[in-house]
């Protein structure tokens, strides 16, 4: 009876065998199928540790992670410093399924790479032969290594500069700058119109509000060209398929590289290949499997396998090399391979190392051995010179070291509760600092019992700093607390030096004790003859911390009266101000 | 035909509305420019504030000394005629403490979170709905509200917390205030609110001279804050304008006596072993600067005269009915 139960016909449709007679499942789960269901948990988990990058959600999480597994990060910031940090060894979790698989990480688990194919998928609509021409190999995909070179060249030389192309730092960056500000803004609109329009409690979608409990609308330097690029690049999709992931991204050409190695990839059976180029239909990387697989250009998507009509190509460990194994001419179509006729006019199966010239390697590694000293030089990141508002937060190494370390991902940024640290424009630290985080006290200060931002760096350009050690107590006494700079007051501007009103809001908010600012009374005969007594502020420099809460609170607030430069801070005796600083920063 | 019947009429339409006289319904026209600019609503709190009726059978000032911040707590608010007095059953009561800085509550700077937890938990006593916390600190909300452990004491209460967020801020008219007459607000957490309760810490400050019950509604205002240093006196006597809240707890479980108002060593800090309740923020500023803050001998803050010649209430405590409990 039981075996009798009514099977629905669009189950039985569902479930029946295929024609070859494999079972169902063989056809429902493919393995693109498996990838996608890999990239989007891949892009879910990269998106929630992002989400989980602030103050009250933090909870353990490796906020960090996807940077920590980024193995170019692990391998440059090993170039520059000739160590590894924390938990940089992690990017072995990408490294070693690269040496197995090639760059299956660019199509299952980078989300930069899942956003581009994604936003292809819906706006790049093409009929298959204009898909087939787009999905070949450009000579101008060589680009990627070029840049890769030049940026290893000088991270070896201490410039560490892949995080301006990096996918996971350029879009970690990206969230930060510009994407969460953004959702903020509309989230702060549609609360609003709940709570106003519809007498709704918005309260619920405090989940969604990337920042909650931020008082004010987050601002920072440059999102406007930070979110621009990102439009841009996804915007080149329509023009070149996976236009970042094929042309530019570093990530891909050093995993690239190291595919060489890879033991397993798609291999082409020349006894069944029509030479149709479907394959091409939705090759992701553009490597060719139509022809001599391109194995540095293979995102291993496996769309190639699923579009093959003839069956010819499968996903194999280690295939034979079979061009030798021909017997007869390949191109008029008599040629046999074990016995069997070889129906492909292409004999090549593998192209193992990046077409790029020696010549161009050269050019690559000579454009970086240049390209250092020209931006070492500039003005900005030298110890004479510095930009008086390149402060860098907490627990910075000193500049020189912190250059081999930043790769501008701004995940500090991200965590930042006060929107203090900002990515730095061409102003504060050059081309060779763009986007390192500096401080901006008329946007947010240093807040006193917070090491967030050292907490959350993958490289150590903050290292992991304790509250104790940031405020110099306890077994960090005598090497007193960090300091990022040192205030200063402008008597011009200030309200009660020169304009005869009260104010010292700097010294009220000042966190330290006993406090940096003090005040002295003054009796003054005001313009309209009163006998008045202001509390005029001062600066006590060795107390002192660069917090800048005093900038940010300044009534002035377009100039303050009270502003902190980065002279005096403790990470680099180059830059201290008085003496003492100085000893104590030779003892420690 | 439809569709040009359509497009007529929409043409028809705007141009109705752009050349009819600007008196007439759905008219766009704004010769001088001024409809065109933003309107911002205002709002204002209720008139008498949150205040109960004035009652000659209780002190004025309960004062409980003691180390059980629970039974101190208890004891101030009975001494004054009991929570029941305050709140009846049903309503939403709002506690304002003290969290401008993300200090540990030992450092003096905040609201001793076990001082709001046992003060939630008496309000809850007297049979209210609903117990909102809100402040706007001076650092980070969330940090402020975490470090100095007022968010864990007042969820635990089964309090709900407010942080400040941009859209939460309205404009507030007081009339008669000299500096705030309209100013942002942090509207969000008064909406349907009943009652309002303030708890301060007993601090130093080195412009207004000490920061207690009447300072502490500087945390309701957004806006430019950072101006009212200018006339700090004048400001706080207009937040006594502003708030006239159901009564006020003053926390002198410990005191901040110098460094203020942020402190930052436990230096600064001493024990004060005092809770003080009332429903005259002034006259407990008052108590609170001679008893705890020990300056008996120096003039009073000069916002509390002003605010007293303004008829905003009393400082002078020695007028006053006080009711004076030791506990354990």
């Amino acid at each position: 009876m039981s075996e009798q139960l009514v099977q629905p016909d669009w189950l039985k449709r569902q479930v029946a065998r295929n024609r070859d007679g494999s079972p169902w499942y063989a056809r429902k789960l493919r393995i693109t199928t498996v990838r996608i269901v890999s990239q989007a948990f891949f892009f879910a988990l990269f998106t929630f540790l992002l989400w989980a990058t602030w103050f009250s959600r933090l909870g353990g999480y490796p906020v960090s992670l996807f940077l920590e597994v980024d193995p170019l990060v692990g391998f440059a910031t090993a170039l520059s410093t000739h160590t590894m940090y924390r938990w940089l060894w992690r990017g072995l979790f990408v490294l070693v399924p690269t040496l197995l698989f090639g760059r299956a990480f660019c199509n299952w688990m980078c989300p930069y790479g899942t956003l581009h194919q994604f936003m292809g998928f819906i706006f790049n609509i093409r009929n298959n032969k204009s898909r087939i021409h787009k999905n070949r190999y450009l000579s101008i995909f060589q680009l990627k290594y070029i840049i890769l070179t030049v940026m290893l060249v000088m991270a070896a030389f201490g410039s560490l500069q892949i995080g301006l192309l990096d996918p996971i730092c350029l879009l970690v960056r990206t969230f930060a700058v510009a994407l969460a500000p953004a959702s903020d803004l509309a989230h702060v609109n549609f609360a609003e119109v709940l709570r106003a329009s519809l007498g709704l409690d918005p309260e619920p979608l405090a989940l969604l509000a990337m920042k909650p409990g931020a008082p004010e609308q987050r601002i920072f330097a440059g999102a406007w060209f930070v979110g621009l690029l990102i439009i841009g690049l996804v915007g080149m999709n329509l023009v070149i398929p996976r236009f970042f992931c094929r042309v530019l991204c570093p990530l891909g050409a050093f995993l690239g590289v190291l595919s060489r190695f890879s033991l397993w990839r798609i291999d082409r059976d020349l006894t069944k290949c029509t030479d149709c180029d479907l394959c091409l239909r939705s090759c992701e990387g553009a490597s060719d499997p139509h022809q001599a697989l391109r194995k540095s250009e293979c995102f291993v998507c496996m769309n190639c396998i699923d579009d093959c009509p003839e069956d010819a190509l499968a996903f194999r460990l280690t295939p034979l090399p079979v061009k030798d194994k021909i017997v007869g001419d390949v191109k008029k179509g008599l040629a046999t391979l074990f016995g069997q006729r070889v129906i492909s006019k292409h004999a090549e199966t593998e192209i193992r190392t990046p077409a790029v010239s020696k010549r161009r390697w050269v050019f690559a590694g000579a454009a970086g051995v240049l390209a250092y000293p020209f931006l070492r030089l500039s003005k900005s990141v030298n110890k004479r010179g510095f930009h008086e508002k390149a402060i860098r937060p907490p627990g910075s190494v000193a500049e020189t070291e912190f250059l081999e370390r930043c790769i501008k991902c701004d995940q500090c940024i991200n965590v930042c509760p006060t929107n203090v640290l900002q990515p730095a424009t061409l102003t504060e630290a050059g081309l060779e600092g763009l986007w390192t985080p500096v401080m901006d006290f008329s946007v947010g200060f240093c807040q006193l019992n917070c090491t967030l931002c050292s907490e959350v760096c993958p490289t150590g350009a903050i290292q992991k700093t304790s509250l104790a050690q940031k405020l110099g107590i306890g077994a960090y006494e005598e090497a007193g607390p960090i300091s990022l700079g040192t205030a200063f007051f402008d008597h011009g501007r200030c309200l009660p030096w020169a304009m005869e009103t009260p104010c010292v809001v700097c010294e009220e908010v000042c966190p330290v004790s006993p406090k940096a600012i003090g005040t002295y009374d003054a009796e003054i005969t005001r313009w309209d003859g009163a006998k008045v007594t202001l509390n005029r502020p001062y600066i006590r420099p060795e107390l002192c911390i660069g917090c800048g809460i005093c900038e940010r609170e300044c009534p002035v607030i377009d100039d303050a009266a009270v502003y902190v430069t980065a002279i005096g801070e403790t990470r680099s005796q180059d830059r201290s101000l008085l003496l003492e600083t100085s000893k104590k920063a030779t003892k420690t | 035909m439809k569709q040009a019947g359509l497009v007529g009429g929409l043409a028809a339409g705007a141009g109705w509305a752009a050349l009819a006289p600007s008196d007439w319904p759905l008219s766009l026209k704004d010769p001088t420019g001024e409809l065109g600019k933003p309107k911002r609503r205002q709002l204002a709190l209720p008139e008498g504030g949150y205040a109960v009726a004035p009652s000659k059978l209780h002190a004025d000032l309960g004062i409980a000394h003691g180390v059980d911040m629970n039974a101190m707590v208890r004891g101030a608010i009975d001494a004054i005629g009991g929570i029941r007095r305050f709140v009846n059953p049903g309503e939403i009561v709002l506690i304002k403490p003290n969290v401008a800085f993300e200090r540990a509550a030992a450092l003096g700077a905040t609201t001793h979170p076990e001082v709001l937890g046992a003060l939630i938990r008496v309000v809850f006593e007297a049979g209210a709905s609903e117990v909102r916390v809100a402040d706007n600190p001076i650092e980070s909300p969330e940090s402020c509200f975490a470090k100095s452990g007022v968010q864990r004491a007042a969820v635990e209460a089964g309090a709900r917390v407010y942080l400040p967020s941009p859209g939460d801020f309205e404009l507030l008219s007081t009339p008669g205030a000299k500096w705030i007459e309209r100013w942002p607000f942090f509207w969000r957490p008064f909406v349907g609110v009943h009652k309002v309760i303030g708890v301060a810490p007993v601090k130093d400050h080195n412009l207004c001279h000490a920061s207690m019950t009447t300072k502490n509604w500087y945390g309701l205002l957004g806006g430019r804050r950072n101006q009212f240093h200018q006339d700090i006196h004048g400001i706080i006597t207009d937040l006594a304008r502003m708030m006239r809240p159901t009564f006020v707890l003053l926390d002198g479980t410990r005191v901040l006596f110098r460094s203020g108002p942020t402190g930052g060593s436990l230096d600064d800090v001493r024990s004060g072993q005092t809770v003080v309740a009332s429903t005259n923020s002034l006259a407990a500023d008052a108590y609170g600067w001679d008893a705890l803050l020990l300056r008996k001998d120096k003039d009073k803050p000069a916002y509390l005269g002003m605010a007293t010649e303004s008829g905003l209430g009393d400082w002078d405590y020695s007028k006053l009915v006080l009711e004076e409990v030791q506990l354990g």
